[in-house]
Parts: structure tokens; C-alpha cells; sequence
């Protein structure tokens, strides 16, 4: 099952590699990681996408918390959540495919916010399996070039993840 | 005003410090420099690094102080890497202080640089870079109140050279307290479990209390004790826990796990309830998780969340301090006890588990009758028991790692917590000696025996001259059978008998010569009619390092071992020829 724990760290040096280490270090796989400063320059928040049955979650979240730079450690698919992921894709647009990729751009409410005489850079945000059907959806259009910011989410409503 | 090697000495005196052990070294000199000026700190200077950390981390297990090493950068800091492994595996207090290049040559791949934070992640509790020298007092600080609570362990502080130089000089302020947003360790047990624990355990009609490491360390061995009489459970301890509970009581089963006791791991497998304390279910304890104690219901108490439900599930977890939580059941237990209507325990179904129990220890039990073969020369089984009574069954006894480890285990019987000090998670040959040592400095009154092979003794054999320097008369009681004796005993289970690489030829050292030519004692044992005499003849001489060489029955295995893969915790060779 897919799970995504948001995580809010000490901002200091090493700890980020503290929590990549953790999950080589005891065989848990990240799919998506996505870190960056909070409004509170002293945490950073980190969101992690990972795979695992109800045992192997428990353990993560545990081990995750044992970490000295770890403040605080949610499991966002637990309850009603936001999800978004931002994906960048450069494509080969000559020809017709200028025309279609734009319409398939246009019907998953994406961006084209470059563009050269044979190419676009398309951008799209959204939860990953909108991500996932639009790449699908480009169809034959070349796909030249892929960038992904990995998940980012919080809580709905009131609830917030604070130390 | 002080320098930031000034710092380290005052804030390691300020902390109460009793002993450095460490190794000088260039990114290191300025604080070595401090060191000489200081008063109250002495320092042990050992024959590799490696031995620094064994020897802080066998003081840290004898007095539950937090162990102190010094190395400087590059190898220093690496030689280190094993000890500090050793002390993660086992959850012990230790903070490692390694010399590190100056600041600006920091990644430029400098004369002995390495990157000891990155290197030692996944074995410390935590670790600090030092970047500022007026830091140095609250690191410090933050790096033993995070080593010594919750769950103990290692904690490593990098220091660049440029920090602690003699002439830049700042305010020095050690703080008292220390409070970090990130680290609370919990402080009592959830009391409804607790109630829960209580009313399971009450209700048991074949119970077992499975006591490790945790109830010596978190300060539960008296709390346990006078909890398992009251009730009459039976107790036995993990490799780790020997101790816990008084190892001559009737109640105590013995050790269990892969070289466990027959009546103990027997009693395991068919318990009801099973009351687990500080203890971590770990692979050479529980053989096949699968197949463990299929018929108990278990109860956790540990103080590390990580440690409950990691390997098998509980069905009551309990996360908190072990003196706190035993305090709290036993309270619980007796209030249900006063307030239930028929007799708690269920005297009855005790009684029926007692004789069981009885009928497991008078069939298989290690210490009701010969479990073992003869042999001209002296059985290593033997050498141990004289050890136990020669000293009282009141020595310090650290081990290194094999088949003379087991056997340490299984026949010297440790009334007392913090007596048996050995490389438990880790299994780290050449723990013994150094650990020793550290021993020795802690209780220089005390007998301190540390039990070894030829192979394990050899692995860090240059603490000998360490010794001489320092005078530790520890005794090295040395079983030797010219095999690594464990991998042989796998070897002859598991791989026909082909010995690869797990022989010396004739290349061992005259141990007696080598001994002597350290200053110390060295005595040979080849008969076993010798045995006796020269056990009471190294005890009898307090203030010399003694070298026993044992010569021991070299086809002796240790049993009983568990069968794997695939065997349950009842399952065991009881002997080459006889299994369960």
C-alpha cells in the first residue's frame, strides 16, 4: 500500500541524509521525496512516498521518529489529505503533435511555459496518477525529458503538522 | 576565557568524567594539549582505537556511567568504527570524540580526513559536527544527556582542528540542563496497558518472564526480581540480560535462544504468557519467527517504541522506562490481587508448571548432572566452572565472541546485574581484553576475568603493553583448542567437517612467553589435574596481569544449540548425536 508520511526536521546539517540513511539502511524504498524550509527557518519539511504493508509503516514511522532531528512525523494517508506532485516534461512538438499536445496539455489544465521551434516544456501539477495519465495520454509524442518534484501534501481542514 | 581544547577537558571534567580513553593524533594535538594541562582527567592511552572504545564502552556496562573516547581524525576515527558498532548493537552510553581536519580543508580530501559523521551514521544514536568553538560546551552537553537516556547509546562529536586552537579564545558556559524539541524520551508506562499487563499476567497458567539487556541498563533488575518471587514466575535471560535476574535462584531457567538452556526454551515454547522486558526478540533468540511460541499471548515493555512488534507481534505493548513500568505493574498486580474474589495467581496450574519444568531441567538441564563429553585434557565447560568457583561466582567476567562466550554464559552463574560484559549484538571478537580493562580502572578492587580464545585474544593482543603502562591486573583466561572453535562447530555441523580457514597450524604464539615479555604472568594448563591450582594461583595475584592458556578439548561443541533453519525455539541438538 502507498503511503505518504510528512515529516518536519530539524534544519540542520546531515539530517536530511539521516532520513535517506535510515530507509537504505533497513531496506524501506522511497518512491517520491520532496524537502524543503518552512515558514520557520529552524525546520525543514520533508514528504516522503513509500510502500509497505500496516507493520512495515509502523516501523518506518518508529524508526523515523527515533531520529534525533526528527520533530514530528504524520502519516498523511491516514485521514482526508491534499496531495501534489509537479511535473515538468520537455516533448518533441514538430508538425501535428505541436497542435495535439497542446489540446492534451489544455484538457489536463497544464502549462506550456517553453517553447522552441521543435520542443515544449510542459508543466502540470496535480496528485501522481494525473501526472501518471497525461504522460500516458501524450501518446505518441516523443517525451524527451522528465522532471518530477516528488510528492508534497498536507491534512485537510483544521488539522496541522506543527512541533 | 577558554580555547576550544580547553573546552573539551573542562566540559568532560564538568561533566563528571572519570576516565578518557583514547589515542593522540595532528587534528587531535590541540585538545591532547589541553588534556596534559588538565587536572582532574585522566586519560588511557591504548595500543589502537578499536580497544578505546571497548574499554570505555566495558566501563559504561560495569558502572552504567557513559564511556569516553578520544581519537583524532582519519584512521583514528575509523579504528574506532567496530567499538562504536559494538556499543550501538548493544544500547550502551558512549560518547566518541574524534579529531577532525580544519574547517576550510573540510572535503578537499586532506592529510587523514575522513568523514566520520557520514561513516558512523547508521551505528550512533546521533551525531554532531562542531561548527562553531563556542558550541563546543552546549554539544558536548546535548551529546551525554542524548548517549545515557531512553534507550542508550553512542554518540559521536566531530571537532576540526581550527576550533580548538590555543590562541582563539571564548566565553565557557556549561549548561545544567538540556531540553531538545526533537528528543523526549518517555518517562512512565501507559497506565490502561499497564491494568491490562497486570490482569493477563494474573491469569496465566503457564507463564514466563523473558528478561534482557534493557532491565539492567534501565536500572529494573532489583524491581524484577521481587516481582517474579511474588509471583513465582520463572525467569530466564537473554545473552545480554545474564544478570537480571540472580542466576543461582531456583526460579531461573538459565539463558534461552539458539544456546539457551533446554528447560528454558522449552518453557518458552509452551507458555501461555509470555512477559517480556527489555528485551528485543531478536534472530538468536526466537530461531523461526513463524514457529515461536505459538500458544503465548506476549507483553512488551521496552523504552524503545522501534524495539515492540519489530519481529513478532505483542498483544500488549507497553513503550517506557523498565524501573518505571515494573514499578507501576507491580502496584497493579497487587491491587487485583486484593481485589479479586479467588487466588490470583492460579496456585494449581503454577504447581502443574513447576513440575514441568522440574521434569525439563532433571532430563536436559545444564546444571543437574554431566551434560558433556570427557577428555584428556581439561573440557572447556570445566575450565569455567572452576573460574565461577575459584572467584566466588563474584568476578567480573567480560568475554569475546565464540564458543568460549557461550560456555562463559552458561556455567559461571551471574548473580549480580553488570558482572557479564560481552559483545552481545555485534559479536565482536576482541571485545574482551580492552572491555576488561575498562572494567579494572572502574573497580580496581574487584576480580576481573576476561575469557578468550586464541583467536579473539589475538585481535587485540596489544593491549597487553596497555596493562603493563596502566597496571590492570586482569586475568585472560584463555580456552584454547588451536580451532576458531565456533566456526568449526558450524563447520562440523553444517559443512562435513571441511575446516576452511578455521585452523592456526603451528603458528600460535607462546602465550606464556609473550605474556612475560610484557611484565606480566603467564601459566600453562595442559592437564586438567592442573586446572584448579592454577586458577587459584592467577586470583591470588592481585596486583599482577595473569595469562591462563588453557589447552581445552578441541572437538568439544556447545549445546544446546537450536536447530535451524526452520526449527522452533523447542527444537535442539542436545548433543552431536541426541536432538529434541
Amino acid at each position: 500500500m502507498r503511503r505518504i508520511l510528512s515529516v518536519l526536521l530539524e534544519n540542520e546539517p546531515g539530517a536530511l541524509s539521516r532520513v535517506v540513511g535510515l530507509f537504505s539502511q533497513r531496506g524501506y524504498n522511497i518512491e517520491t521525496l520532496n524537502v524543503a524550509p518552512t515558514e520557520d527557518e529552524s525546520l525543514s519539511r520533508l514528504t516522503v512516498t513509500t510502500r509497505g504493508d500496516e507493520l512495515k509503516i509502523e516501523q518506518i514511522t518508529k524508526h523515523l521518529n527515533k531520529l534525533i532531528d526528527v520533530v514530528k512525523v504524520v502519516d498523511l494517508s491516514e485521514g482526508a489529505h491534499v496531495e501534489r506532485d509537479l511535473l515538468l516534461v520537455k516533448v518533441r512538438a514538430v508538425g501535428v503533435h505541436r497542435d495535439e499536445v497542446k489540446r492534451t496539455t489544455d484538457i489536463f489544465r497544464g502549462q506550456i511555459i517553453d517553447v522552441g521551434p521543435s520542443s515544449y516544456v510542459i508543466q502540470l501539477t496535480g496528485p501522481t496518477d494525473k501526472l501518471d495519465s497525461f504522460l500516458s495520454a501524450l501518446g505518441e509524442t516523443e517525451v524527451l525529458e522528465v522532471v518530477r518534484s516528488g510528492v508534497a501534501g498536507m491534512a485537510r481542514g483544521e488539522k496541522i503538522l506543527a512541533p | 576565557m577558554l580555547s576550544g581544547g580547553e573546552m573539551i577537558v573542562r566540559a568532560l571534567e564538568d561533566e563528571g568524567v572519570e576516565y578518557v580513553f583514547g589515542y593522540p593524533g595532528g587534528a587531535a594535538l590541540h585538545i591532547y594539549d589541553a588534556l596534559f594541562q588538565a587536572e582532574n582527567l585522566p586519560h588511557i592511552l591504548v595500543r589502537h582505537e578499536q580497544a578505546a572504545t571497548h574499554a570505555a564502552d566495558g566501563y559504561a556496562r560495569a558502572t552504567g556511567k557513559t564511556g569516553v573516547v578520544l581519537v583524532t581524525s582519519g584512521p583514528g576515527a575509523t579504528n574506532a568504527i567496530t567499538g562504536i558498532a559494538t556499543a550501538y548493537m548493544d544500547s550502551i552510553p558512549m560518547v566518541v570524540l574524534a579529531g577532525q581536519v580544519q574547517s576550510h580543508l573540510i572535503g578537499e580530501d586532506a592529510f587523514q580526513e575522513t568523514d566520520m559523521v557520514g561513516i558512523s551514521r547508521p551505528i550512533v544514536k546521533h551525531s554532531f559536527m562542531v561548527q562553531r568553538t563556542e558550541d563546543i560546551p552546549s554539544i558536548i552537553k546535548k551529546a551525554f544527556y542524548i548517549a545515557s537516556t531512553g534507550r542508550p547509546g553512542p554518540v559521536v562529536v566531530d571537532i576540526p582542528k581550527d576550533l580548538t586552537h590555543p590562541e582563539h579564545k571564548f566565553e565557557y558556559y556549561y549548561p545544567e540542563s538540556v531540553s531538545l524539541r526533537s528528543y523526549q524520551p518517555s518517562h512512565k508506562g501507559h497506565t490502561g496497558q499497564i491494568r491490562k499487563a497486570a490482569r493477563l499476567l494474573l491469569g496465566a497458567k503457564r507463564p514466563v518472564i523473558y528478561a534482557g539487556g534493557g532491565v539492567i541498563q534501565g536500572g529494573g533488575t532489583e524491581l524484577l526480581t521481587s516481582l517474579s518471587r511474588k509471583l513465582n514466575y520463572p525467569v530466564t535471560n537473554t545473552l545480554m540480560g545474564l544478570g537480571a535476574y540472580p542466576g543461582s535462584d531456583r526460579q531461573f531457567l538459565g539463558m534461552l535462544g539458539m544456546h539457551g538452556f533446554y528447560e528454558a526454551n522449552m518453557a518458552m515454547h509452551h507458555s501461555d504468557v509470555i512477559l517480556a522486558v527489555g528485551a528485543r526478540f531478536d534472530d538468536r533468540v526466537t530461531n523461526t519467527v513463524g514457529k515461536f511460541c505459538p500458544g503465548a499471548k506476549i507483553i512488551h515493555i521496552d523504552v524503545d517504541p522501534a524495539s515492540i512488534a519489530k519481529i513478532i507481534p505483542v498483544d500488549i505493548p507497553i513503550v517506557g522506562p523498565v524501573d518505571a513500568v515494573l514499578t507501576e505493574l507491580d502496584a497493579q498486580i497487587d491491587a487485583q490481587v486484593a481485589a479479586s474474589e479467588r487466588a490470583l495467581p492460579d496456585t494449581d496450574a503454577l504447581a502443574d508448571w513447576w513440575k514441568q519444568i522440574e521434569s525439563w531441567r532433571e532430563a536436559h538441564g545444564l546444571w543437574h548432572g554431566r551434560r558433556y563429553g570427557e577428555s584428556d585434557l581439561v573440557m572447556p565447560q570445566d575450565a569455567i566452572k572452576c573460574l565461577y568457583e575459584v572467584t566466588n561466582g563474584e568476578a567480573y567476567v567480560t568475554s569475546d565472541v565464540g564458543q568460549h562466550q557461550m560456555f562463559a554464559a552458561q556455567y559461571y552463574k551471574y548473580d549480580q546485574p553488570r558482572r557479564w560484559i560481552n559483545s552481545g549484538g555485534l559479536g565482536t571478537m576482541g571485545f574482551g581484553l580492552p572491555a576488561a580493562m575498562g572494567v579494572k580502572l572502574a573497580f580496581p578492587d574487584a576480580d576481573v576475568a576476561c575469557v578468550t580464545g586464541e583467536g579473539s585474544i589475538q585481535m587485540n593482543i596489544q593491549e597487553l603493553s596497555t596493562c603493563t603502562q596502566y597496571g590492570l591486573p586482569v586475568k585472560i583466561i584463555n580456552l584454547r583448542n588451536n580451532y576458531l572453535g565456533m566456526v568449526k562447530q558450524w563447520q562440523d555441523m553444517q559443512y562435513e567437517g571441511r575446516y576452511s580457514e578455521s585452523h592456526y597450524a603451528a603458528s600460535l604464539p607462546n602465550f606464556v612467553k609473550l605474556a612475560e615479555s610484557y611484565g606480566h604472568v603467564g601459566i600453562e594448563v595442559k592437564d586438567k589435574s592442573d586446572l584448579e591450582g592454577a586458577m587459584k594461583e592467577a586470583f591470588s595475584l592481585k596486583d599482577r596481569m595473569v595469562f591462563l592458556d588453557i589447552f581445552v578439548e578441541p572437538h568439544e561443541h556447545v549445546y544446546p544449540m537450536h536447530v535451524a533453519p526452520s526449527g522452533a525455539m523447542k527444537d535442539m541438538w542436545l548433543s552431536k548425536t541426541e536432538r529434541t
